[in-house]
């Protein structure tokens, strides 16, 4: 099974999560428990080389390929932030970098995510999930 | 007695709901709302008045010069300055203290010494950053201590018989800490330095008479005190105003132009090129009628109320940390949590219709002195209220046990 499959399956997943509550306080008090529960990365990752731009709090990612999978290692200075940083890991770690490189990450619509963000954190979504896919281009490239 | 809660309802902006909740809008710092008296009189401006200004014989144009100029003289009356010749439109505290850096240019040489303080908005320091850079001239900073007042100790030492040039703000818009505006004046022209004042927070919150505080530039936006954005103005005094050269070059500011050379208009022609921002200036003239009407001595007392009230709530709030305790402080509350960043605590509070300002506040240096990566910033005006404050604190304590 390519991990498109899996990747589309963990989409769906997270979009049944937040479909069960009606409140944006609750999604993000979702959100929140997801930043919690991401655990800390070591602070050697937490280099110019790794941050995103255009984020009004600090997000740094990096990411390494095990048996021909993408996995990335991230964190950032706000909770709600490490959140999105947390779901973004939880649908994409271990995909192969085809996959990745081509994600479109609907799910953050779907669950009406990128509508509801303010425009600076919603740009910085939008760069982190460039670096991702970008990621994905570079580890195909030095198959 | 002036009914605050009444004045409200003068705002239509503020009858409105954000996600759901009513709103909350503590960013007065950033801008003001309009009262209905001013968004009148823009829309009357273009019902009935708008023509160029300055130029026509025709009836329109004498009648919008005339209530563009009336702004001119509301403004002199407001900052009592000796002419109203002195009072410079531009496009707001940014384009006045630009104005002046660029006149500088031609003023300084290399040695020669600008003080500004640590305390200051971008606008106030990137100009003179870039001034120095041009000129070689040497930039020094008045640092800041702990409870966000000027080190004024250290002031007295910086200011020398090299210094050319001292800019700060007279109100800190990151901390609200009111600046001894008179003392540092003095300091400055007994070695026989210039004085520009950022108003940009001042004129909305403070009585200035620009000859009493002896300053020789101040410096306001229309849209910080009720007025419309994207314009402002630069009180100069004639004698500075004189010396300094013209910043733009185009029409209005003209006397003659032939093929070889121009002269250039009087004050304040000279430093006006182009068709104006007309509209905003004949809505700030409204504005300024509105604010008169409150009185500044009412306005003042209110927001006092406010800050001593929001103090109150907030400091009995675990861990919270207030930033910017100086004695004298005005209509800003700058605070956060050693665990928590101002960025999440801004979201929660909008995710409650709470409209307040988080990060930098274009005043990187303060977040710098403070190791801090940004503040949330709640800041008052005229129709702020006490259950603005018990929405605030209570929207806070909501958004710490979300992320605790």
């Amino acid at each position: 099974m390519s991990t498109l499959e899996t990747l589309k399956a963990r989409e769906a997943e997270v979009v049944d999560e937040f479909e069960f509550f009606d409140e944006w306080m609750d999604r993000y008090e979702h959100i929140i428990a997801q930043g919690k529960s991401l655990p800390a990365a070591d602070a050697a990752i937490k280099t110019d080389d790794n941050l995103i731009r255009g984020c009004q709090s600090k997000v740094w990612i990096t990411a390494e390929k095990r048996d021909g999978l993408v996995y990335f290692t991230a964190d950032s200075d706000a909770i709600i932030t490490r959140g999105l940083v947390a779901l973004l890991l939880r649908v994409c770690n271990g995909l192969e970098p085809e996959v990745l490189a081509k994600a479109d990450f609907e799910f953050l619509t779907a669950i009406g995510l990128t509508e509801h963000l303010s425009p600076t954190r919603a740009n910085g979504l939008q760069s982190m999930m460039k670096q991702m896919r970008l990621y994905g281009v570079a580890f195909q490239a030095v198959n | 007695m002036i009914d605050f809660a009444a004045l409200r309802k003068e705002f239509p902006i503020l009858d409105q709901e954000v996600h759901g909740k009513p709103l909350v809008y503590l960013d007065n710092a950033a801008t003001t709302q309009k009262p209905q008296a001013v968004i009148d009189a823009i829309v009357h401006y273009y019902g009935r008045i708008n023509s160029n200004v300055h130029r026509g014989v025709h009836t329109l144009s004498q009648r919008a010069t005339d209530a563009f100029e009336a702004t001119r003289g509301k403004l002199q009356r407001l900052v009592n300055a000796e002419f109203e010749h002195e009072i410079i439109y531009t496009t707001g505290t940014t384009g006045s203290i630009n104005l002046v850096a660029h006149g500088f240019r031609s003023l300084l040489s290399p040695g020669d010494e600008v003080v500004v303080s640590q305390l200051e908005h971008h606008s106030n320091l990137v100009p003179w950053q870039m001034l120095a850079q041009h000129t070689g001239a040497t930039l020094r900073y008045i640092p800041i201590l702990a409870d966000g007042s000027l080190d004024l100790d250290e002031a007295q030492r910086l200011i020398n018989p090299k210094t050319k040039l001292l800019a700060f703000n007279h109100i800190s818009n990151a901390l609200g800490t009111v600046n001894p505006v008179v003392k540092l004046t003095e300091w400055a022209h007994a070695v026989g330095a210039c004085v520009v004042v950022d108003g940009a927070q001042g004129l909305p919150h403070r009585p200035v008479d620009v000859q009493a505080m002896g300053v020789d530039f101040y410096a306001g936006s229309a849209h910080k005190m009720y007025g419309p954005t994207g314009t402002g103005m630069l009180y100069g005094r004639t004698e500075w105003l004189e010396k300094l050269p013209p910043y733009q070059g185009g029409g209005e500011m003209i006397s003659t132009v032939t093929m070889a050379q121009s002269t250039y208009a009087g004050l304040p022609f000279k430093f006006e090129a182009g068709t104006p921002n007309i509209e905003a200036v004949v809505g700030w003239g409204a504005a300024l009628d509105w604010m008169n009407a409150i009185g500044m001595d009412s306005l003042m007392a209110h927001e006092s109320d406010l800050m001593t009230y929001g103090t109150e709530r907030l400091t009995a709030i675990d861990g919270l940390v207030l930033f910017g305790t100086a004695p004298e402080k005005s209509a800003v509350l700058s605070f956060g949590f050693a665990d928590l960043h101002p960025y999440d605590l801004g979201t929660l509070l909008d995710q409650q219709g709470i409209a307040v300002r988080t990060g930098q506040h274009c005043a990187q240096p303060i977040m710098d002195y403070y190791n801090i990566p940004g503040t949330v910033r709640a800041s008052f005006a005229a129709y702020s209220s006490r259950e603005d404050v018990d929405r605030l604190a209570d929207g806070v304590e909501r958004a710490l046990r979300m992320l605790r």
